[in-house]
């Protein structure tokens, strides 16, 4: 089984950021996992055995004074180093900001390939065959490389955690990260989780809200919905735009693009850059009172109607069926 | 002081973008091709520098097939001073480590205090190449910056990422990127648009920037088109509609 090298991102104080556990379950899948992480002196034992319950084999720790104040240099010169003490076969990094950060120093360093935004991962003999959801789901596309190393970024939330709990090897190593060709962190807001709701690409269930809720402090309504239904909330970029809501709930072509199992839409039109972020749900409810908004071409279940008259009668009748 | 601003050529959003199932390319036909929006959010980030100090050239350079010409005379339009298209034919489908090296010789052979990109396509959304190129280049990447400060030395802004916000700087010459939270490109106005015409645009081949076809590579295996989403049942709302979802919902184990 080659060595698979998976990427987990730390916060400066060394805890982890999300939950690595799909990714090591895609690695385990196509190989034997290897968690890397970058963290200060001293702060990598305490991931290590979180790591293994979560499948990973083998943790590299790689133990440098710039982890937290560098910008992903020190992460690409780890992941470069685990490679080679792992005889790794492929990296998978989580495609966040700084992970394809990560992912694009590494590929240069390496001279690797790119598998960019995988949403699934399998092995074909010796090749690594990747699947991309392009053009927001309106193609499936696969790719591989066919030979040399290969970095895949994947899509946050797109792989289920399957993987049994192991008892990892931890190598910890003292990381030497130059500096001197890296932009330096001056000072870093860690945004708590201020709310119960659950995260918006991972959600079963997502509730956004566009234009037609007509104003900041009528937005409210989308969240009771998704607090009703236990869903995300998230929006249009006319509703973040407007500044009714913050942009990381943004929907769409240049927001996240969100595959849950239901879709409510409330007051969204349906621009195909919206369209572009939901599509691939599996069942998609819309509310709007224009008639012939295009969101209404793509939903199972559709609504011609003033959403401050449906929704709150939803929420009484969902109340009453549990 | 010299900024490059990268320009990628995308399928308009607003249009229907189809991919050829056979080659798994773009399908350049299906819709109008233009500078991606990111990229003029880009450009604008330069041309603010100019703005305060005349003596800020701005290069826009682009890969791409012989089209990618109107992005750049948009990019020259809006006012960048010169452009330089990378024109081969051999780059038709080039993975994401080609094209970085590429587009690293070309900005390597210009010369540069400041590379400024878009922190992703719209059509290719991989959003490493801020990054890859930096590597490439040996310079520090500042990528996923709303709004930069730049003065002689470095450059500095504020990143968004999913765990919070981090304020960053970086040492010149440096790559940085742009998010959608820098500002909106400028309209072109007349003058720009007539001035842009005879403003240079150079093409440059891969012989001349002197780049081999080296390094693993990425290749389509297979492409499917998913089959068009179809409309359900659309209702009227009379009263009823809320209890007829809430129904439909149950009867579909969504709640």
């Amino acid at each position: 089984m080659p060595n698979i090298l998976v990427f987990v991102e730390t916060s400066a104080s060394g805890e982890l950021r999300s939950n690595p556990a799909g990714a090591l379950s895609a690695a385990a899948a196509i190989g034997t996992p290897v968690a890397v992480v970058t963290v200060s002196p001293g702060s990598g034992a305490a991931v290590a055995d979180t790591l293994g319950k979560l499948g990973a084999a083998h943790v590299f720790i790689a133990e440098s004074a710039s982890a937290a104040t560098l910008l992903a240099t020190p992460q690409a010169a780890a992941l470069a180093a685990a490679a080679a003490e792992y005889d790794a076969s492929a990296v998978l990094i989580e495609g966040t900001t700084d992970g394809r950060d990560i992912a694009g120093r590494l590929v240069a360093r390496l001279g690797a390939a790119l598998l960019a935004d995988a949403v699934a991962l399998k092995r074909d003999g010796d090749r690594l065959v990747a699947t991309h959801s392009v053009f927001g789901g309106a193609y499936t596309v696969e790719s591989t490389v066919e030979d040399g190393p290969v970095v895949v970024t994947v899509r946050p939330g797109a792989f289920e955690a399957t993987s049994a709990t192991a008892t990892p090897a931890i190598k910890t190593v003292a990381l030497d990260a130059d500096g001197s060709a890296s932009a330096v962190i001056d000072s870093v807001v860690e945004e708590k989780a201020v709310s119960s709701r659950p995260e918006l690409r991972e959600a079963k269930t997502v509730v956004s809200g566009g234009r037609g809720l007509g104003a900041a402090d009528k937005f409210v309504l989308v969240e009771q919905l998704a607090d009703a239904l236990g869903a995300a909330v998230g929006a249009s970029r006319a509703a973040v735009d407007a500044g009714w809501i913050p942009s990381n709930h943004q929907v769409g072509q240049t927001g996240t693009t969100v595959s849950p199992d239901l879709y409510i839409a409330l007051g969204i039109s349906g621009a195909i850059q919206h369209r572009a972020g939901m599509q691939t749900a599996k069942t998609i409810v819309a509310i709007n009172k224009d008639a012939d908004a295009p969101i209404f071409d793509v939903a199972d279940f559709g609504i011609v109607g003033d959403v401050f008259s449906v929704v709150p009668q939803l929420i009484d009748a969902v109340a009453s069926k549990n | 002081m010299k900024i490059v601003v990268l320009v990628k050529q995308v399928p308009d959003t607003f249009g229907e973008r189809k991919l050829d199932t056979t080659t798994g390319l773009l399908d350049r036909d299906a819709s109008e091709p233009i500078i991606d929006e990111i990229n003029e959010r880009a450009l604008e980030a330069a041309l603010q520098q100019k703005d305060a100090d005349k003596s800020v050239e701005v290069v826009a350079l682009s890969m791409g097939p012989s089209s990618a010409t109107d992005a750049l005379r948009k990019a020259l339009a809006m006012g960048a001073d010169r452009a330089i298209h990378v024109l081969d034919d051999s780059l038709a489908g080039a993975d994401v480590a080609r094209t970085t090296a590429v587009i690293g010789a070309a900005v390597a052979s210009e010369g540069f205090d400041l590379v400024v990109a878009g922190n992703e396509s719209t059509d290719g959304r991989g959003g490493v190449l801020a990054s890859s190129l930096a590597e490439t280049l040996g310079v520090a990447a500042l990528t996923s910056i709303g709004e930069l400060t730049v003065d002689g030395t470095s450059v500095s802004g504020v990143r968004a990422t999913e765990y919070g916000t981090v304020t960053a700087r970086a040492d010149l010459p440096a790559v940085v990127s742009a998010t959608e939270r820098a500002p909106e490109g400028r309209f072109p106005n007349f003058k720009g648009i007539m001035t842009a015409k005879k403003k240079p645009l150079a093409t440059v081949t891969l012989a001349e920037l002197g780049v081999g076809d080296s390094g693993a590579r990425s290749t389509v295996v297979s492409v499917a088109e998913r089959p068009a989403r179809t409309a359900g049942v659309k209702i009227v709302d009379d009263g009823t509609a809320a209890t007829q979802l809430a129904e439909f919902l149950a009867s579909n184990r969504l709640i």
